[in-house]
């Protein structure tokens, strides 16, 4: 804890970086409380309306308050990507330290198949899975949880290739520890930093991601307010009514610049 | 009287370090003379290097002059413009460092890396700097320079990289070497080699050097003067011989007395050790910085900074009472004897392993017996880790068994027993990774106490402290993190983990090599305790020569994975020998009086071609026509030594015993 | 060299090999009922059955992916069902069309990024670098369609520079052609401009810390002489092994891009093809393009061993 303040007052990237993701993460669990109207209603004010005291980010071409549908939109992107990246994390690290401790043929194998699905451009794979399963939150969370992993599992098996070749390891082979063991308890603790920068530049990603999904019409289907699908319904108001389209472009815009400052806070911490 | 080439005048500097200033070289006086070779010794964090980059004008970014004046020769860094620096740098000064790999860019053939001095510093045409590299390249004394200009840094040796390294330094002809650590990532041989061509270097060229190391006896072979440092200060400078005839800093007599001379054996004469460790960065009290561990520390110590002292117009010294230093040998404990030799414990016979079709150890058969330590020497790639890793299964072996208390255990480690498991245990040589950065001592040691010794939990936790005593640490050692232990610290803990069942035979491969001299001399210290109390069989890996005579009973000799020799440690060191041997035992450097002249770089021929008789055969200053073919016989000039070698014995090289 | 290719070529099959499987698990097996997806919920499951067999759909997994394999291989990639064509002529047809447009991008995007994270990289923490650094970051937040949605507003509509709706004239002069494909292009630039501005500006500054600079330096040569031969090449190297990996960022961006601009090219094929569930035409695009992803990547690990003599040589044996 002593070393969290430290490094928030050291890095002030980190502090603003969290700052920026916390303010979505509050007012989309209060949403029911902090947004002025409902999200989906149609009509609670006049149509494609500028922003004003009333409506801060103005009116959709249906009369929907935007500010309420993007308070709202952030519940869609932060359960999105904290869940998939989770997905890809958890599977990506186990990939990465069987790969990393096995070596040999079977490092071999495991590297050649994430090799055959990094082969695949990530929103290629995706609107082939999507499209194929059907769209739906959770189907959402599984394909990009999913593609993430082959490249967390490089990760992964890139810090475990240098701490399995360390001594500690041969030491805990020498008083006959299991396998499951020196993996899991010797060399995971050790490869936590460069997973946790990685999993922070994954989640910018994913929120990335899923609102190119929504915007495709393959991720959350209208009428969510989704900010994906926000952008996508509203383009044609670009010249009547661009805050339609700039405000939720603004907050996908604002989480991922948040969740890269934080990534880059860490690195730097990682680094010291 | 002439300019000096290189002038430190009351020099600070301090580095930022999360926000704070601190002290790391403090008020630094030192000159080097033309054709002057001057020795920087100290221990690790003592500010060497700090002043060495000072000198050439390149500290890092984070760091600050605080007081005093760097020049060369007579002008002043501080005022010199950017243009001036970069010719000075290459005509007047040029350095070598520690790492050579890193040093050379690796994307550039050597050639493109050394011409390239000559094209913009005396503005040769490409051709005409390719010929002047290459002459560049025999000056260095290498022996076919047309195939390496063509060659890249990473397919050459570490001796030819920095022999590259130092060709390039001597591309702009300057007056003043800074040589950091130059020898210490090689090879002892390679290192007496790079050692001769200073020594040339300076008689042909009258190049004046500044040598940096943290050991003495490099800069006692090859320095006139040499100047002393602790936390930052220069705490004694005197020319070489004075120095170690008659040190005159406390810290000095206890540095020399650190270090095992290599011709005794610790039953004879036992090493000092400095209690304590050194003071943090900006961490020191107000007076004598060494005043906590000085063995001649008095009141007036403490209170106020001490100034450095000439005692005579050589010899200076920052310590309020100089004649109170011990004479070289008075920080040394009494000796006492050694316990008689047991059975046999632990023994491999005709062990091989094979790595992509080489064979790196080629039947080896060793013993070593109870209470005994058996030292194993050899040059890097001759196959000393692999042996310990086979010993202990963590290798599996090919062929060859490997026996403990007589009994013939599985090749592969997951195979054994626990009980084997506890008997044989191994201790690594870097204190960086031997420990798990994440897991605290107490628990880590309590794991080991608990697997080894068949203990439960709370049982195992309770021995914590008391298995921390008996290597010297403390018992809060058990919250910290290895991260906040020092490298001495840290091999202590994985002494006490490898000794955690109460083995019969530990393995130490090379366990002080990344250690200073104080803190080396205090862990052999705690092995010889470890071993004289239990009776505990050590197999000590190690290419120290000199560290081989102080602590091994019998040494093994080992050359791309075949034994030459075993013997008595005193008869090796003393007796006949293999000619492999004498090689060795030359590249200590002031083992021989004088230098073995500037002998060719020795070839380092890899496994893969092994002559099918003795490997030796393409080295060996003694080779035969039947030496190539036909394995060698066993030579046995005394009882225990065994020496595989065409040679009749009184033609091997050394004299015959007494 | 030649060693390295061709082990490189192997690894490349097998790749290739390992995703064709998937593909074909994917569209093949993962929908299940494929003739009743054909058919829609309504159809009779008697036309539902014969529909499948006429497909092949009953016969062993196996069987049915040498089948299908086997007919890629010989140029038949199935037939469109939206659109009621052959698969493969329509979709290189496209994808020559997508590469021009890739291929304007790339051009512009490597000498801006490289530049400026050279530049950047040059003076860490310096006046340049902070504003550059703040771009990049602001740049690589900003999903394509929101960047390809500002363009539109103000280069399109509100200066009129560029035409909205990509466009690639047939008779035009490279010029036209250049100018009609401007704004995908520069959307697809600030795409891909972060990431490789960042590898760029971490590789001038691990290469201005190495110890062989610091030699360079210290052998007295001029500064330019030492950024240019010994920091820059070296500086370089990181980049280019992300280059390839980029390409499938840009591919993803091809999709994005082309629907929003309008563009006939494989990004939009795809896209469409996935609206209309079109799962042949979804196979034989999908196939086309990490075939193309993965020679690229070949290429640029070929162009890293080629500036890296270490790799070229530990990678042929
Ligand atoms: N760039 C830096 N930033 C902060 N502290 C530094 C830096 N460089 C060196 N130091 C600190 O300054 C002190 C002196 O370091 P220096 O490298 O000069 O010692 P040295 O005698 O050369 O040691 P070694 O024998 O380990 O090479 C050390 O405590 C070191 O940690
Ligand atoms: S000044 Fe005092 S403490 Fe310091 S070295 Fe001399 S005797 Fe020891
Ligand atoms: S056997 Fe021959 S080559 Fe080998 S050491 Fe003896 S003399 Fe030298
Ligand atoms: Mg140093």
């Amino acid at each position: 804890m002593r070393s969290l303040t430290r490094s928030l007052t050291v890095s002030p990237g980190l502090t603003i970086g969290l700052l920026m993701v916390m303010v979505w993460v509050v007012t989309a669990a209060f949403a029911p409380w902090v947004a002025p109207h409902e999200p989906t209603a149609m009509g609670v004010g006049p149509q494609t309306a500028a922003p004003s005291w009333g409506y801060w980010f103005g009116t959709d071409q249906y009369g929907r308050d935007i500010l309420s549908r993007v308070i709202y939109g952030g519940r869609y992107v932060l359960a999105i990507a904290p869940a998939s990246t989770l997905l890809g994390l958890i599977l990506g690290t186990l990939i990465g330290l069987l790969a990393a401790y096995g070596r040999g043929w079977l490092d071999e194998v495991i590297m050649r198949l994430l090799d055959a699905i990094m082969a695949f451009p990530i929103v290629v794979l995706a609107l082939l899975a999507l499209t194929v399963l059907g769209s739906s939150t959770l189907n959402v969370i599984l394909v990009i949880g999913l593609v993430f992993a082959p490249l967390i599992a490089r990760t992964a098996r890139s810090a475990a290739l240098t701490e399995v070749r360390k001594e500690y390891v041969e030491a805990a082979r020498l008083r006959g520890e299991g396998h499951w063991y020196v993996m899991v308890m010797e060399v995971a603790p050790n490869i936590r930093g460069p997973l946790m920068v990685e999993a922070t530049i994954r989640l910018g990603y994913a929120v990335f991601t899923s609102a190119t999904l929504g915007f495709l019409g393959l991720g959350v289907q209208p009428p969510a307010p989704d900010w994906g699908v926000m952008v996508s319904s509203s383009r044609s108001l670009l010249t009547t009514a661009p805050w339609a389209v700039l405000a939720p472009a603004l907050a996908i815009a604002a989480v991922v610049i948040g969740f890269s400052l934080i990534a880059d806070g860490l690195r730097d911490r990682e680094q010291q | 009287m002439t300019t000096p080439l290189l002038t430190f005048n009351a020099l600070s500097i301090a580095f930022r370090r999360r926000g704070e200033w601190r002290t790391a070289v403090r008020d630094v006086s030192l000159s080097v003379q033309p054709g002057e070779t001057v020795g920087l010794v100290g221990e690790s964090g003592c500010g060497k290097s700090t002043l060495a980059m000072a000198g050439l004008g390149y500290l890092p970014d984070n760091a600050r002059i605080l007081a005093g004046e760097i020049s060369l020769t007579g002008e002043s860094l501080a005022t010199m413009s950017p243009a001036r620096l970069q010719q000075r740098r290459g005509d007047t000064i040029a350095a070598v460092y520690q790492n050579p790999a890193t040093a050379l860019n690796p994307a550039l053939t050597i050639g493109r890396q050394i011409s390239e001095i000559f094209e913009y510093q005396k503005g040769l045409t490409a051709r005409a700097a390719m010929t002047a590299a290459k002459a560049m390249l025999e000056q260095v004394r290498i022996a076919n320079p047309e195939q390496l200009l063509r060659a890249y840094p990473y397919q050459i040796s570490g001796g030819m990289q920095q022999r590259v390294v130092i060709a390039m330094a001597l591309a702009g002809e300057p007056d003043l070497l800074v040589l950091d650590e130059p020898t210490t990532a090689l090879d002892a041989s390679i290192q007496a080699d790079v050692l001769a061509l200073f020594d040339d270097l300076r008689r042909d060229l009258g190049v004046a050097m500044l040598l940096i190391s943290h050991d003495l006896g490099v800069v006692r072979a090859v320095c006139d003067r040499a100047a002393v440092m602790y936390a930052g200060e220069i705490v004694e400078t005197a020319p070489v011989s004075e120095l170690f005839a008659q040190p005159k800093h406390p810290y000095t007599a206890s540095l020399i007395d650190c270090i095992p001379t290599g011709h005794t054996h610790w039953s004879h004469e036992r090493l000092a050790s400095i209690p304590g460790y050194p003071p943090a960065l900006g961490e020191r009290g107000a007076g004598c910085a060494f005043a906590p561990r000085c063995p001649v520390a008095r009141a007036a110590c403490q209170q106020q900074p001490v100034a450095l002292a000439w005692l005579n117009n050589s010899h200076a010294s920052r310590c309020l009472f100089p004649e109170d230093t011990a004479a070289p040998g008075g920080n040394r404990p009494p000796a006492t004897p050694g316990r008689p030799a047991g059975e046999r414990v632990l023994e491999s016979d005709d062990l091989v392993v094979g790595y992509k079709g080489v064979r790196v150890l080629d039947g080896v058969t060793l013993d070593v017996r109870a209470g005994e330590t058996l030292a194993l020497v050899g040059e890097s790639g001759s196959g000393k880790s692999t042996l310990a890793r086979a010993l202990t299964g963590l290798t599996v072996p090919d062929a060859g068994s490997v026996r403990l208390d007589g009994t013939a255990l599985p090749g592969a480690q997951r195979k054994r027993v626990q009980s084997t498991r506890r008997a044989l245990q191994m201790v690594f040589q870097s204190p960086e990774n031997t420990l798990n950065a994440s897991h605290r001592i107490g628990p880590a040691l309590g794991r080991a106490i608990r697997e080894l010794g068949g203990l439960g939990y709370r049982a195992a936790r309770a021995l914590v402290p008391e298995r921390l005593a008996q290597v010297a640490l403390e018992a809060d050692t058990a919250n910290r993190r290895p991260a906040q232990l020092s490298g001495g610290q840290r091999q202590r803990v994985a002494i006490a983990r490898a000794f955690a069942g109460d083995p019969k035979a530990v393995i130490l491969d090379e366990p002080t090599s990344a250690l200073d001299v104080s803190v080396q001399a205090a862990v052999l210290d705690l092995l010889i305790d470890l071993q004289q109390r239990r009776g505990t069989a050590y197999l000590f890996i190690s290419h120290d020569l000199a560290v081989v005579r102080y602590i091994a009973d019998r040494v093994a000799v080992l050359f791309l994975g075949r034994i030459m020799e075993v013997g008595p440690v005193e008869r090796i060191f003393s007796g006949v020998r293999h000619p492999y041997t004498a090689e060795l035992l030359a590249a200590i450097p002031d083992w021989a009086q004088d230098h073995p002249s500037t002998q060719a770089a020795p070839v380092m021929t890899g496994a893969r071609d092994r002559p099918t008789g003795c490997p030796y055969a393409s080295r060996c200053a003694y080779v035969m026509p039947q030496c190539a073919n036909e394995p060698p016989p066993v030579r046995e000039p005394a009882p225990g030594q065994q020496i595989h070698c065409h040679l009749p014995i009184n033609e091997l090289p050394g004299s015959l015993y007494e | 060299m030649l060693r390295y290719t061709l082990r490189r070529l192997g690894m490349l099959g097998v790749t290739l090999l390992v995703a064709s499987v998937l593909i074909f698990l994917i569209t093949a097996v993962l929908p299940g009922d494929i003739g009743r997806i054909i058919l829609g919920p309504f159809a009779e499951e008697s036309a539902v059955r014969a529909l499948n067999e006429s497909l092949g759909l009953n016969d062993p997994l196996v069987w049915r992916y040498f089948d299908w394999i086997a007919g890629v291989l010989q140029g038949d990639w199935g037939q469109s069902m939206s659109l009621n064509t052959p698969v493969l002529p329509l979709a290189l047809e496209r994808f020559s069309r997508s590469l021009a447009l890739a291929a304007l991008a790339v051009a512009m995007l490597l000498p801006l990024a490289i530049g400026a994270g050279v530049a950047a990289g040059r003076r860490p923490g310096g006046p340049l670098d902070r504003v550059l650094s703040v771009v990049g970051l602001g740049l690589g937040a900003m999903p394509e369609f929101v960047t390809g949605v500002l363009l539109i507003v103000v280069l399109g509509l509100g200066l009129d520079w560029f035409p909205v709706q990509a466009t690639t004239p047939a008779d035009g002069s490279v010029w036209a052609v250049i100018h009609g494909l401007m704004l995908p292009a520069l959307c697809l630039v600030l795409l891909l401009f972060a990431y490789l501005f960042r590898m760029t500006r971490s590789g001038m500054l691990s290469a201005l810390e190495a110890d062989y600079t610091r030699t360079a330096r210290l052998k007295g040569l001029p500064e330019r002489l030492v950024l240019r031969r010994h920091v820059l090449r070296n500086a370089l190297l990181p980049t280019v092994t992300v280059m390839g990996a980029q390409l499938g960022w840009l591919v993803g961006g091809l999709v994005v891009v082309e629907s929003l601009f309008r563009y006939p090219g494989i990004g939009s094929l795809l896209h469409n093809a996935a609206t209309n569930k079109d799962i042949p035409l979804l196979a034989g695009c999908t196939l086309l393009v990490t075939a193309v992803f993965s020679l690229a990547n070949l290429a640029a690990d070929l162009v890293y061993a080629l500036l890296n003599p270490r790799v070229r040589d530990a990678l042929a044996d």
